[in-house]
């Protein structure tokens, strides 16, 4: 793809080099190609090979094979170039925790050779615009856990960017330093910088990504917006709660889908299946249900959730076929 | 593939991030100052017994003192890099379009002015206590540079280890390892005095190269002449091996 801002094809990462002694592929064969402009969202489960990913675009990991491209560069022979157009907010705070923020955020500017009176003009405007002005001074370690995470961020983009990786940005962050970095990451886009993120939170994938590769053991296992996700794996859902958990087993019987496609949660009263015609399956539900004598306290359609996606993607049950 | 002018502008602003860390952090900078003189008047005191912190032994104590004050530099060189290692901030750095060696350069220049200025005290408290340099001012000079250059051999050993190890937890047991290092050596007493197995370790110590050199050019006792060249090709030595070893073992973080 011409106007593809990442480009990874076949790459692969064994820690300890290729058929080392750790044996697990951290990365096997991935691919993902991302727009340029575009958030992309990496969701997998700890150990999916995100992390790696992530190191070998920022050029800190060398990838054992395949093709990688960041902007336009090679990340093994053009590191210096591809380091040129990039933005690292890894999972770790990236700081120097005993200066003070403005005083990292002026490092940083230094060493990405703005010179002294841009750096220090660039390190207030983004203290300004993180909404850290009051607290340049003080030394990082002070700060509060959404801070720390804002000013990593801020020094991710002292350059604006071409492209941003943020490895897994809100994790280990209250809900509320959660919602900072959101809104953070969302007025970013818009300014032309492509974003990739991982996260292991299905929410953050749906909130902040245009698209979504879903990675399970070091390759895509799932790759779309998260509508088509949804859609992929069965389309629309009819979710029936029940006043009486003991009418459970005869209500199953009334679904219009095969019995083992029925989840069933007792503390909820709830039966969940998969359906193709929606309001056929609706009128069809509430009839049998009806007739049957089976007494519903709700019925509802509606689109599976990521969580249903993601579990079905990369559970230990069905993979799809069409994994690539 | 990056301009030669960035080498010397990233090296400074690395440097100066250490100078901005001191000035956060002004009481461990004191202490680490201090204590050197602390030893020097313990040590004095003690060992030195009815001699006291005056006269002979101290002449003969001084320069084992900042030998040892140099040796002891390797310690918190090895934390530094340990620090940085272990916090992410170096996943920055090797990000940026910087020249990712002005990280152990900085590193380097701050460590080596941080000794320099343990030097200068530890001279300055020696000359308080009436002892001083026989030997002229080229003497004087040359002791310095020499002291430095074994510093600066104990600086890469200590960025070697750091990115070896790599681990707070190895790091302890270096602490812990520098004191028989920096004890077995010359710098309390002669090696003549001891039993003949550890004359003969303490006086293969690197340190006691030094130690013996620095006596001899500030002419105090326990000097010999003619051993300059032991404490140039020691620390020559050591760093033929360990800076290399240092530079590829960072320039392979990413492998």
């Amino acid at each position: 793809m011409a106007d593809a801002a990442i480009t990874v094809e076949d790459a692969r990462k064994t820690y300890g080099g290729s058929g080392g002694k750790h044996g697990k592929p951290a990365l096997d064969g991935l691919d993902l190609t991302v727009a340029r402009g575009t958030v992309h969202g990496v969701l997998g489960p700890n150990g999916a090979g995100k992390t790696t990913l992530v190191r070998i675009l920022a050029t800190l990991l060398r990838p054992d094979a395949g093709r990688v491209e960041v902007a336009g560069h090679d990340v093994v022979r053009e590191g210096y170039a591809v380091r040129l157009r990039i933005g690292l907010l890894g999972q770790h705070a990236a700081l120097d925790e005993e200066l003070g923020g403005r005083q990292n955020l002026e490092l940083f500017g230094r060493l990405h050779h703005l010179g002294a009176r841009r750096a220090r003009a660039r390190a207030d405007e983004l203290l300004e615009r993180f909404g850290l002005s009051g607290t340049g001074h003080k030394a990082v370690k002070q700060y509060s856990g959404g801070m720390r995470r804002r000013l990593d961020l801020a020094a991710s983009l002292i350059t604006d960017p071409e492209v941003l990786f943020l490895d897994e940005p809100t994790t280990g962050l209250d809900p509320r330093g959660r919602a900072e970095v959101w809104d953070s990451v969302r007025s970013l886009v818009g300014g032309g910088t492509t974003v990739l993120l991982t996260t292991q939170y299905l929410e953050e994938a749906d909130q902040l990504a245009d698209r979504i590769s879903v990675v399970d053991g070091g390759r895509v296992v799932a790759d779309g917006t998260a509508d088509e996700l949804k859609a992929a794996i069965g389309g629309d859902r009819i979710d029936v709660v029940l006043r009486d958990a003991g009418q459970l087993g005869a209500a199953v019987a009334l679904l219009p889908v095969p019995r083992d496609a029925v989840t069933v949660d007792t503390d909820r009263r709830l039966l969940s299946a998969p359906v193709t015609d929606r309001m056929a399956a609706l009128a069809g539900v509430v009839r049998a249900l009806e007739e049957s004598g089976v007494d519903a306290e709700d019925i509802a359609l509606r689109r599976p959730t990521l969580d249903e996606v993601f579990l079905r993607l990369t559970g230990t049950g069905d993979r799809p076929k069409e994994a690539a | 593939m990056t301009t030669p002018t960035y080498v010397l502008t990233d090296s400074w602003t690395m440097t100066r991030r250490e100078l901005a860390r001191w000035g956060r952090q002004p009481v461990t900078v004191v202490v680490s100052l201090v204590f050197p003189v602390m030893l020097l008047l313990m040590f004095g005191y003690l060992v030195g017994g009815g001699r006291g912190v005056s006269g002979e032994y101290l002449d003969f104590l001084v320069p084992g003192m900042l030998a040892l004050t140099m040796a002891f530099g390797l310690e918190g060189t090895m934390v530094a890099v340990t620090q940085d290692l272990n916090k992410g901030v170096i996943d920055r750095f090797r990000s940026m379009p910087m020249t990712s060696g002005a990280v152990l350069v900085g590193r380097s220049a701050a460590d080596m002015l941080q000794s320099a200025l343990g030097l200068a005290v530890l001279l300055a408290v020696a000359a308080a206590l009436g002892w001083r340099a026989q030997g002229g001012p080229a003497g004087f000079l040359g002791a310095v540079g020499l002291l430095l250059l074994f510093r600066f051999a104990m600086l890469w050993i200590g960025i070697h280890l750091a990115l070896v190890a790599g681990k707070p937890e190895l790091v302890q047991a270096v602490q812990i390892l520098v004191w028989p290092v920096g004890f077995l050596s010359n710098a309390f007493a002669a090696p003549e005095s001891m039993p003949d197995w550890l004359g003969t370790v303490v006086q293969w110590n690197p340190m006691s190269q030094t130690a013996t050199a620095v006596r001899d050019l500030f002419g105090s006792p326990g000097g010999e002449p003619g051993h300059v060249w032991a404490a140039v090709v020691w620390p020559l030595a050591l760093l033929a091996v360990f800076l290399p070893l240092a530079v590829r073992r960072f320039a392979r973080l990413g492998r």
